[in-house]
């Protein structure tokens, strides 16, 4: 992995697994604004257009709806809206192609909406 | 396949010697009970003894799988002596357990407690019983020298986050070639936490024969989510930015490292040589109506113990609180945040490989002293705490002997 990477400025960090990936993964609570990229595309930069928490993806480049979204060099699940460079990728414009649960929870936190209480 | 990271490894430890030919690395003592009956007894029977760890099965009704674990449990090489606490009512065979436990070369015994009286006297023959045990454990216990072609490790992943794929699962993966590299065994599972990979998976066989194993195993766990209609992914993970199981998959994956896979294992099957191995806990195509695979961390934890591994590591990004009875529970987070912020729980910090303060083969070669310091006698953190969470559940991995069932 890239060494020399702690003098970056922190809560613009993100990470890309594999070259043929068109999402990184965020290193800090990013906030819009420019993002350096660590990993294989170390030394690239983007800019976020919204804030993308830890953990969470970030579009490398801009996805059409139904676009393969990769990371780790592979199909993680499909554009379900476009996407524009910079923008947070995640329940709300993503969906795997073989869990069809996972589209019915609350985007913030993973919740299931599909469970009664009552 | 990349060589492996040429440094000198840990100096080898003193460890417990068998009967059996096993080596463990802890001296424990074993109390089993036989039916949530009797739990609270068993549990009262082992507060406040440092040596003994407590598991049991809930139910009154007898399942083959549960036995399978809890004798695979019972004769595990950090295991030195086994105590059976029955009710005395249940289907499950608390001096059926003790006899297996014996014949292995384990200071054994059993009683009910409906023939002791109940709750206080219960608990007084347990602990005399205990004593006796101890005794004998302590008199017979055979030290001898153990280095890495000894040791058999587990681990999976619980609580992932986003940097669980990028940092705390690879590094355990580089950890695993290292030990490959050194004759010891590796152990993961969770195959329906490959879904998506089968091609992947298949890639990585040692034979023909064991891609063959691991397309059965593959179609098995995928069949299994489609039917239950649940894949194996949390509102922790969704929260943590994974977006979907193939991402989790991927990430999860990353801890078989980078050698040959030797076969496909069961259940409470004990590994049959050294090298990678994958575990296979889904239960059995006809049985799959009757419960999930992996309902939470500790059940996967207690299927890696039960193939004998010795230590079991924990890749939590978004942290955990569990530990694990008979084998150490050693935790590692991707996530620097969370190692801060659970510091009290969690064992090490893979995050700093994302930092750039480490690279993945010098986080890999930490991980692997922190492995040798715990098998050495360095309680791990969540061990320390005392944490003991165990889950024996009815599952069917029966297939073999379902024929001799069906004829009604």
């Amino acid at each position: 992995m890239t060494a020399g990477t702690t003098d970056l400025p922190t809560r613009t960090r993100c990470f890309q697994v594999h070259a043929a990936d068109n999402v990184a993964t965020a290193l800090d609570d990013l906030a819009p604004g420019p993002v350096h990229v660590l990993g294989v595309a170390a030394g690239q930069t983007l800019v976020a257009t919204e804030p993308v928490a830890l953990g969470h993806k970030i579009a490398l480049r801009s996805l059409a709806e139904n676009q393969p979204v990769i990371k780790f060099g592979v199909t993680i699940g499909l554009a379900t809206a476009a996407i524009p460079a910079g923008a947070w990728v995640h329940l709300h414009n993503c969906r795997s192609q073989v869990d069809e649960r996972s589209s019915h929870l609350d985007v913030k936190t993973g919740a299931a909406l599909d469970t009664l209480y009552a | 396949m990349p060589e492996s990271f040429q440094v000198t490894p840990p100096t080898p430890w003193t460890g417990f010697l068998r009967q059996d030919g096993r080596k463990g690395i802890r001296n424990l003592i074993l109390v089993i009970y036989t039916v949530e009956c009797a739990s609270f007894v068993a549990h009262a029977i082992a507060a406040g003894e440092e040596d003994t760890h407590v598991i049991g099965f809930s139910g009154c009704y007898d399942n083959a799988y549960a036995i399978r674990l809890m004798l695979a449990l019972a004769t595990h090489p950090n295991v030195g002596a086994c105590l059976a606490v029955g009710l005395g009512c249940e289907y499950t065979q608390p001096a059926r357990l003790a006899e297996v436990a014996a014949h292995s070369g384990r200071p054994s015994d059993w009683f009910y407690i409906q023939e002791q009286g109940g709750t206080r006297s219960g608990t007084a023959c347990g602990k005399a019983k205990l004593a006796q045990l101890r005794k004998a454990i302590q008199a017979s216990a055979v030290r001898t020298p153990m280095d890495w072609s000894d040791l058999v490790v587990g681990a999976e992943c619980g609580g992932s986050d986003g940097t669980s794929g990028l940092a705390g699962n690879p590094v355990v993966g580089r950890f695993y070639d290292f030990l490959v590299d050194r004759g010891g065994s590796a152990v993961f599972e969770e195959v329906v936490e490959m879904i998506g990979l089968r091609d992947i998976l298949l890639s990585r066989a040692a034979t023909p024969a064991v891609a063959a194993e691991l397309d059965l195993a593959y179609r098995k766990a995928e069949s299994y989510c489609k039917a239950v209609r649940q894949y194996s992914v949390s509102p922790g993970n969704f929260a943590g930015g994974l977006t979907s199981i193939e991402e989790k998959s991927m990430g999860a994956f990353a801890k078989s490292g980078s050698r040959p896979i030797q076969g496909v294992l069961r259940v409470a099957q004990t590994v049959p040589h050294s090298g990678l191995w994958l575990l296979d806990s889904v239960p059995d195509d006809h049985f799959m109506q009757f419960g999930y695979t992996n309902p939470n961390d500790t059940e996967g934890i207690m299927d890696l113990i039960s193939v004998g591994a010795q230590i079991v590591l924990f890749v939590t990004g978004r942290g955990s609180v569990i530990g694990s009875p008979v084998a150490p529970l050693i935790k590692v987070t991707g996530n620097s945040r969370t190692f801060e912020r659970m510091n009290e729980d969690m064992d090490f910090n893979a995050g700093t490989v994302l930092s750039g303060e480490r690279t993945l083969d010098e986080a890999a070669m930490d991980l692997m002293k922190m492995v040798g310091e715990v098998a050495t006698g360095r309680p791990s953190k969540p061990e320390a705490l005392g944490h003991r969470e165990y889950f024996v559940m009815y599952k069917h991995q029966d297939t073999p002997g379902l024929a001799a069932g069906c004829h009604a």
